[in-house]
């Protein structure tokens, strides 16, 4: 579960171009759940997104995540509550919960270009030190998975949309985190493609995870198996639906 | 531990891989910075050996040196000054000294022509520097003739070799017969060319040195430490025009460094705000960026030295030669003895692996601290 508190963000506090791009949000997402944000460019979705996966702090407010999502965190006590506050944490442990805990699928799918498709794969895992026999075998798994077993050794700059974005799944899924963030995942994908990601979207709620997609495409926030959406415009949140 | 290597071995290997990805980039940097470590180097090996040289030629030289001034020019000193000079108490030893220069029109050089003091040579034999062997292309048992005073000619057997211990000593030199220098020369058997003066103490060379004067006034006695003076300005004169080369070539590398310090591409930007989000912390991208500009940063040191060392000792300077040596005495084909002091080797380590390294780091460090929320927006 995750809690957002009175959560806003703004950019270029006190100068002449401030802007609020999210502006006091209360929220509670469920585990296990397919949440979509909905809503126009601009509406601050993404910053919501970024927020919720640490990756930016909040000008204000708080978030709190379940204990059991955190995994093992160096950083947790014994002693701690069931929910942990996480705006207040110091970089390295958000970066630790990054890690561990989000895997980020991005519009652009910001694979990095020059390396092959196991390499990118890998990246996620380099700085928790595991064996490279054992993260290897994990990545070829994912890569079988996602039928992308002939391509381990192309870069990535050769693969055509629909594998980009499958490698993209495939390494924010490396760490084995429990929840999923997508921004616009089919932005650049035509309607059989955006349908194919769906399909391993409703597979990885299958296996348990907690995924939250911020789109305004209707192949995303109408399709079936879709447990909730947020509509989001001009940094609030505006209503639900199913 | 185990963690920890793995993990920076896991970081070596994406250092590696991106340096292969920006192969033009890191090419052209590599060029840039083995030049400017080649030229500092270079400069560095050359002034080092040739005082090195010096001290060589100095070790050997006596304490004093007693020359007969005529009209304030040099001008051969009479044997029967030895006498006095030995009289003067604290003297141990006066020997007088036969050398002079002769110019080969073959060759186009300047040979030092000398009596050995501690070896006795059979006339009409003589003793080479192994430079005039090589450009001579003559070796033990060749004959070599000279152009005498009287414009008729002089032939000498070569009798050995000189050792190359120091080529800056020896590559010129010709070791020849007491008889055979006189009749050479023409030099008169009353004269000597100096004086070589030894003391008892030597803090008393100044007192010896004035009584000289007081009881010759027509001499000039010279002490080893002012030689020694005279040949440290000579090369730190010589090394004055290095220093210029040096402080150039150095500006060249501030202004490298200071390019490669002011920012990162977009696209190595993005490269860091992905890494970040994907769970990469700080620590990680600055590891990954410090290898990097270390590996850069030893191969071109290491190649530049490489480079500096093969010009400076098996091709003579030539780029520097005609600048720094250019002295016609020290033809010919004068070699340097190969000597490198290593701690002028960890000096110019320091003077650009450091702070190239630093300059590496800042901006990817500059650029890992911001929120990796920035890629979320790219």
């Amino acid at each position: 579960m995750i809690r957002l508190s009175n959560v806003r963000k703004g950019f270029n506090l006190g100068r002449p171009n401030e802007f609020i791009a999210v502006g006091g949000v209360d929220l509670t997402l469920e585990g296990n759940r397919i949440t979509v944000l909905k809503g126009p460019s601009g509406s601050g979705k993404t910053t919501l997104l970024s927020l919720i996966g640490c990756m930016a702090r909040p000008t204000s407010g708080r978030i709190s995540l379940l204990r059991s999502l955190l995994g093992h965190n160096g950083f947790l006590k014994d002693g701690d509550m069931p929910e942990v506050e996480v705006t207040s944490l110091p970089e390295r442990f958000l970066t630790e919960i990054r890690r561990r805990t989000f895997g980020f699928i991005f519009q652009q799918f910001n694979l990095i270009k020059g390396i092959t498709v196991l390499e990118n794969i890998l990246l996620p895992t380099y700085p928790l030190g595991k064996k490279h026999r054992v993260v290897r075998k994990r990545a070829e798994e994912l890569l079988d998975m996602f039928a992308l077993g002939d391509r381990t050794a192309a870069r990535v700059e050769w693969l055509s949309g629909g594998e980009a974005q499958r490698v993209a799944i495939a390494r924010a899924l490396m760490n084995d985190p429990p929840i999923i963030i997508a921004d616009e995942p089919t932005a650049h994908l035509d309607s059989k493609l955006s349908g194919e990601f769906m399909d391993i979207i409703a597979r990885l709620k299958g296996q348990g995870k907690t995924i939250i997609i911020a789109s305004h495409d209707p192949l995303v926030f109408a399709a079936p198996f879709v447990d909730r959406v947020i509509a989001v415009r001009d940094g609030m949140i505006g209503g639900e639906g199913a | 531990m185990a963690s920890w290597i793995e993990k920076q071995r896991s970081i070596l290997d994406y250092t590696l891989s991106s340096l292969m990805r920006r192969k033009g980039k890191n090419i052209s940097l590599f060029i840039v910075y083995t030049v400017v470590v080649f030229i500092l180097a270079s400069a560095m090996f050359f002034t080092q050996a040739m005082k090195r040289e010096a001290s060589l030629i100095l070790k050997d030289a006596p304490e004093m040196v007693v020359q007969r001034l005529l009209m304030g020019r040099y001008d051969p000193i009479p044997l029967d000054y030895l006498q006095k000079i030995r009289g003067i108490r604290g003297v141990i030893s006066a020997d007088a000294r036969l050398w002079g220069y002769y110019y080969d029109p073959v060759v186009g050089a300047n040979y030092t022509v000398m009596v050995p003091r501690n070896q006795s040579l059979s006339p009409g034999r003589i003793i080479i520097g192994n430079g005039i062997a090589r450009d001579r292309m003559i070796n033990r048992g060749d004959i070599f003739s000279f152009r005498a005073h009287d414009g008729q000619s002089r032939s000498f057997t070569i009798d050995g070799e000189l050792p190359a211990a120091s080529e800056l000593v020896s590559a010129d030199l010709i070791l020849i017969a007491e008889a055979d220098f006189r009749d050479l020369f023409g030099f008169p058997a009353s004269h000597a060319t100096d004086i070589a003066v030894s003391v008892i103490n030597p803090k008393e060379l100044l007192t010896i040195a004035r009584k000289i004067s007081e009881q010759l006034p027509d001499t000039r006695p010279i002490i080893r430490d002012e030689m020694v003076r005279t040949y440290d300005s000579v090369f730190d004169w010589r090394g004055g025009m290095v220093i210029v080369l040096i402080m150039m070539a150095l500006l060249a590398f501030v202004i490298f460094a200071w390019e490669k310090a002011s920012g990162l591409s977009a696209e190595e930007r993005r490269e860091i705000g992905i890494l970040k989000a994907i769970g990469w912390e700080t620590s990680d991208v600055i590891a990954a960026k410090t290898y990097e500009g270390s590996a850069v940063s030893f191969f071109s040191f290491t190649f530049g030295i490489l480079l500096a060392y093969g010009h400076v000792f098996f091709s003579a300077a030539f780029l520097f030669a005609p600048a720094l040596k250019g002295w016609s005495v020290l033809y010919p084909d004068f070699r340097i003895t190969p000597f490198i002091d290593p701690y002028q080797v960890a000096v110019l380590f320091f003077l650009t692996v450091v702070p190239y390294t630093v300059a590496t780091i800042v901006p990817s460090w500059r650029a890992a601290i911001v929120d990796p929320d920035s890629v979320m927006r790219s």
